[in-house]
């Protein structure tokens, strides 16, 4: 009994011998518990992945931007102003001046045009965003000419809608980098690619300080940015990948904003003193994708019925209670055209009249991939019960992200519970997706949404190349409408929810903006009372 | 001792260093047998599961030129076996690739995050070894009785509670109610910018540069998970000591030495632990190697950057060269460790000199 006394009074020592002190982080420092392992390069030309989005769109500055709380505002960042051409071909932009980059290099037309050919000449995976416009490594240096210290023109293949243009201009791939600092770690002619990945170029209002993977990010107040400079000297993101450990992070004061709670932690968090919840609709659209190339899926009638399946509102109050809204058309709430109707709620009694006029009146066996994550976990069992209802025996197959995905790219599904978020602010981005397939063969090169699940609709493809060339804002948001509204009723999609992004943060946080896109999620003017 | 070197002719010591020789071949011929099983099985078999390496690095939006691009860049458009060959030809230059994930070499990626694992573990046995052992032994000499229910049950508990739910446990009593232990991750973020990474251990390198502000940080964060890793090898080394002391216990020398009036003390700690100690070293090495390879799952809750992790999620992708030079680290580990065991063995054990 001595000896056990003993160790444990020797233990109490250790504990208070070591003891930290309360926790709290320094005042001009915010710190961020994300999980972040998405991230494989820092080059705005090749970033794609929802974190390393979020750190450009604070570091790096675009031509264009739009205002967060009404997307259909659009202004200059770098550029100042722009005139399209009589022929609607040609955009002329004048670049704002007395700008520099972090590295303390002017900000010129030179080096906006060097990035716009620098991303189109990579062609890395969002180079589609620039190419679109009919630009090839081949053509770009005469296509995006500079024309002035501060001035270039961009010239297209078509007449394309300004707004499309504008904004696929806005995205991280039209980042703006510093052509001097880029070309002096240029090897072996890669126009900086190698070293960019992991070294900073921009001039944003924070400026990229250290990247180690799965560890850290740490960004540093740019002293040259033009704008407004930020309050805080230093944010420090640290990857914490389970969200019970971010919670308690949250609650002792080590860090200032838990960015991945789930349902029941932000629930837990709402009455906890000293802590503040905030949310922001984001462009993130969950949906069942139905495989055409099974016979019973591509009936119309079965497709109809497993949309009065799903009780989109219980899982919408439960399994993902704040976490998303219910919106079943494929353009998220915000975008030229958005139709947000929710005609489908759960009705298995009209289900069952539709199977039964599809030749299943006693339902049918199906399998649906599900991405072992919580939250699609969650959602995918509560489908699988109301599908019950009407005889579907649904079959849950469980696959971590990277192994369904790979099936559903082959088309080798029945059912896929996915997640598609937009690339650009644009309704052509997930127009493109859901109701365009140029080639429906299996050897096809595009493999958009409606391609992954085999609907061959070459009607509704003309319509979504037609959409991009009306000049006209009215009649283009009417052209999105009409599509939206074809698909909610003959697509192979039970579209469910749109998605909210919540932040739990300190209550001496302000400023910390959640954004539509994660591009746009801004803490440049955030501060720490 | 200038007379035991003279007893020795020179025939004797080349027939000495002969068989060091033979032995240090043989050993190398192992390493690398083993070594190069272990990458060909890995390979092949990261080769064929069902997940698209070329995704984890377009992403899922990539038109299909930029896909077939990459695709070719990694070489995945070749043949299996001479993908193998081209590795293997790269491994034998030293070049083990570039992480998909991290962007970064793997011998970088490997380099960093090792030591984070190392330390960890290494902490890990030493708390499971001092406190796993004596345990052991109560429970033995004290068999059927109070101890022996009491180590029993600790040791239940160790194998049983899911290691994820202890760490989260561990964190909502000790770090976030009691305030004694600091949060996840290796250092506080005052601190994490203040040392120079010489190692790569944190308390070695504070330690190293005399920052005691910054070493008893580290030791607030390290104690948790190192005491929960810990617990986890405690609860089978205690196991295992019991049931080599009730062996060692149960002979006849223990017997002797109780007749000639030997202390209780001295027979237990003196004769038959260390009797029990040549199997239990066996058992402690294994343990340890078990804890190198990575506990994911303390890793994940403790957001600790260590080579578990790295695999795991590595692997997730199907990141080849990363889980490859992972697995190849935790191949020369298990060597490494069964070595130094084999050493340790020699050191206890005469006949096996």
């Amino acid at each position: 009994m001595k000896r056990v006394a003993t160790l444990i009074a020797a233990s109490a020592m250790f504990a208070l011998t070591f003891a930290p002190a309360k926790a709290e982080t320094p005042p001009d420092t915010l710190v961020m518990a994300w999980q972040f392992d998405d991230i494989i390069t820092l080059d705005p030309a090749e970033v794609f992945e929802f974190s390393a989005a979020e750190m450009m769109g604070n570091t790096y500055e675009r031509l264009i931007g739009y205002d967060l709380k009404d997307v259909s505002k659009l202004f200059g960042v770098v550029a100042e102003s722009w005139e399209v051409s009589q022929d609607g071909k040609t955009i002329t932009f004048k670049i704002r001046q007395g700008s520099k980059f972090a590295s303390g290099n002017d900000l010129t037309a030179e080096d906006v045009v060097f990035s716009l050919q620098r991303a189109v000449k990579l062609d890395k995976s969002p180079a589609f965003i620039l190419t679109q416009f009919g630009f090839t490594a081949d053509n770009v240096e005469q296509k995006i000419v500079q024309t002035g210290d501060y001035e270039f023109t961009f010239e297209m293949d078509q007449a394309y809608a300004p707004t499309f243009v504008l904004y696929c201009l806005t995205s991280t791939v039209a980042s703006v980098v510093d052509k001097k600092l880029v070309l002096e770690n240029e090897a072996n002619g890669d126009l900086g690619y190698e070293w960019l990945k992991r070294n900073y170029a921009g001039s944003g209002p924070f400026a990229l300080r250290q990247w180690r993977p799965n560890e850290a990010v740490v960004l540093e107040r740019n002293e040259n940015y033009a704008g407004e400079k930020a309050p805080l000297a230093r944010v420090i993101y640290q990857h914490v990948p389970e969200s019970s450990t971010q919670r308690l992070m949250l609650e002792r004061g080590d860090i200032d904003i838990a960015r991945n709670l789930g349902p029941e932690e932000i629930a837990a968090l709402k009455e906890a003193q000293g802590i503040k919840i905030e949310t922001g609709d984001k462009g993130g659209i969950y949906y069942l994708g139905l495989n055409q190339k099974n016979e019973t899926l591509a009936k119309p009638e079965v497709r109809q019925a497993l949309k009065y399946l799903v009780d989109y509102q219980a899982i919408a109050d439960t399994i993902m209670a704040g976490q998303v809204q219910v919106h079943q058309a494929f353009l998220p709430k915000g975008f030229l055209g958005a139709v947000n109707d929710t005609p489908f709620q759960l009705d298995p009694e009209k289900a069952k009249e539709l199977l039964a006029k599809a030749g299943l009146p006693d339902g049918f066996s199906v399998t649906m991939d599900t991405r072992n994550t919580p939250d699609i976990t969650g959602m995918g069992e509560a489908i699988q019960q109301t599908f019950a209802q009407a005889g579907v025996k649904l079959e849950l197959i469980p696959g971590d992200g990277a192994q369904t995905l790979t099936k559903y790219r082959a088309r080798e599904h029945d059912i896929y519970i996915g997640r598609w978020g937009p690339d650009y602010q644009d309704p052509n981005t997930n127009a493109d997706a859901f109701a365009a397939n140029p080639d429906n063969s299996d050897g096809a090169s595009a493999k958009p949404l409606a391609w992954r699940n085999a609907w061959d609709i070459p009607e509704l493809t003309k319509k979504t190349r037609a959409a991009v060339l009306e000049q006209d804002p009215e009649k283009r948001a009417a052209m999105y409408e009409e599509m939206q509204r074809e698909v909610m009723e003959t697509g192979p999609y039970v579209i469910m929810f749109q998605e909210i992004e919540v932040a739990a943060m300190r209550d001496n946080v302000s400023g910390f903006i959640i954004g539509p896109s994660f591009d746009a999620n801004q803490f440049g003017l955030a501060r720490k009372d | 001792m200038t007379d035991a070197v003279n007893d020795t002719t020179p025939g004797e010591r080349s027939r000495a260093l002969l068989t060091f020789a033979v032995a240090a071949g043989r050993f190398l011929l192992m390493l690398a047998i083993t070594l190069f099983g272990l990458l060909a099985v890995t390979f092949f078999i990261g080769r064929i599961v069902p997940v698209d390496p070329v995704l984890a690095v377009v992403g899922d939006r990539a038109p299909a030129h930029v896909y077939a691009r990459v695709r070719e860049e990694m070489g995945l458009d070749l043949p299996l076996w001479h993908q193998f060959a081209i590795y293997i030809g790269n491994v034998f230059r030293a070049d083990f690739g570039n992480s998909i994930l991290t962007s970064r070499p793997v011998v970088e990626d490997v380099v960093r995050y090792f030591p984070a694992t190392l330390e960890l573990a290494t902490l890990g046995t030493l708390l499971g070894t001092i406190f796993g052992v004596p345990l052991g032994v109560a429970a033995a000499v004290k068999r059927g009785k109070f101890a022996d229910h009491f180590v029993r049950v600790i040791g239940l508990v160790g194998y049983s509670a899911p290691i994820f739910w202890l760490g989260l446990l561990g964190l909502l009593v000790f770090y976030s109610k009691l305030g004694w232990v600091a949060g996840p991750g290796r250092l506080d973020v005052t601190y994490e910018y203040m040392l120079t990474p010489v190692t790569g251990m944190v308390l070695v390198d504070a330690a190293l540069a005399g920052d005691w502000a910054v070493f008893r940080n580290a030791i607030s964060h390290i104690a948790l998970p190192s005491a929960l890793l810990g617990y986890y090898s405690l609860a089978y080394i205690s196991r295992m000591t019991r049931s080599f002391m009730l062996n060692e216990l149960s002979q006849e020398y223990v017997t002797t030495a109780r007749v000639k009036g030997l202390s209780e003390t001295r027979i237990i700690w003196g004769h038959a632990l260390r009797n029990a100690a040549v199997p239990l070293i066996t058992v402690i090495a294994l343990s340890y190697a078990h804890l190198l390879e990575g506990s994911v799952l303390t890793e994940t809750v403790f957001a600790w950057p260590g080579l578990g992790r790295y695999i795991t999620n590595s692997l997730q992708n199907a990141d080849m060269n990363a889980v490859l030079g992972g697995t190849l680290v935790i191949g020369i580990v298990f060597v490494a460790v069964n070595t130094f065991s084999d050493l340790l063995y020699r050191l206890f054990d005469p006949r096996t000199r």
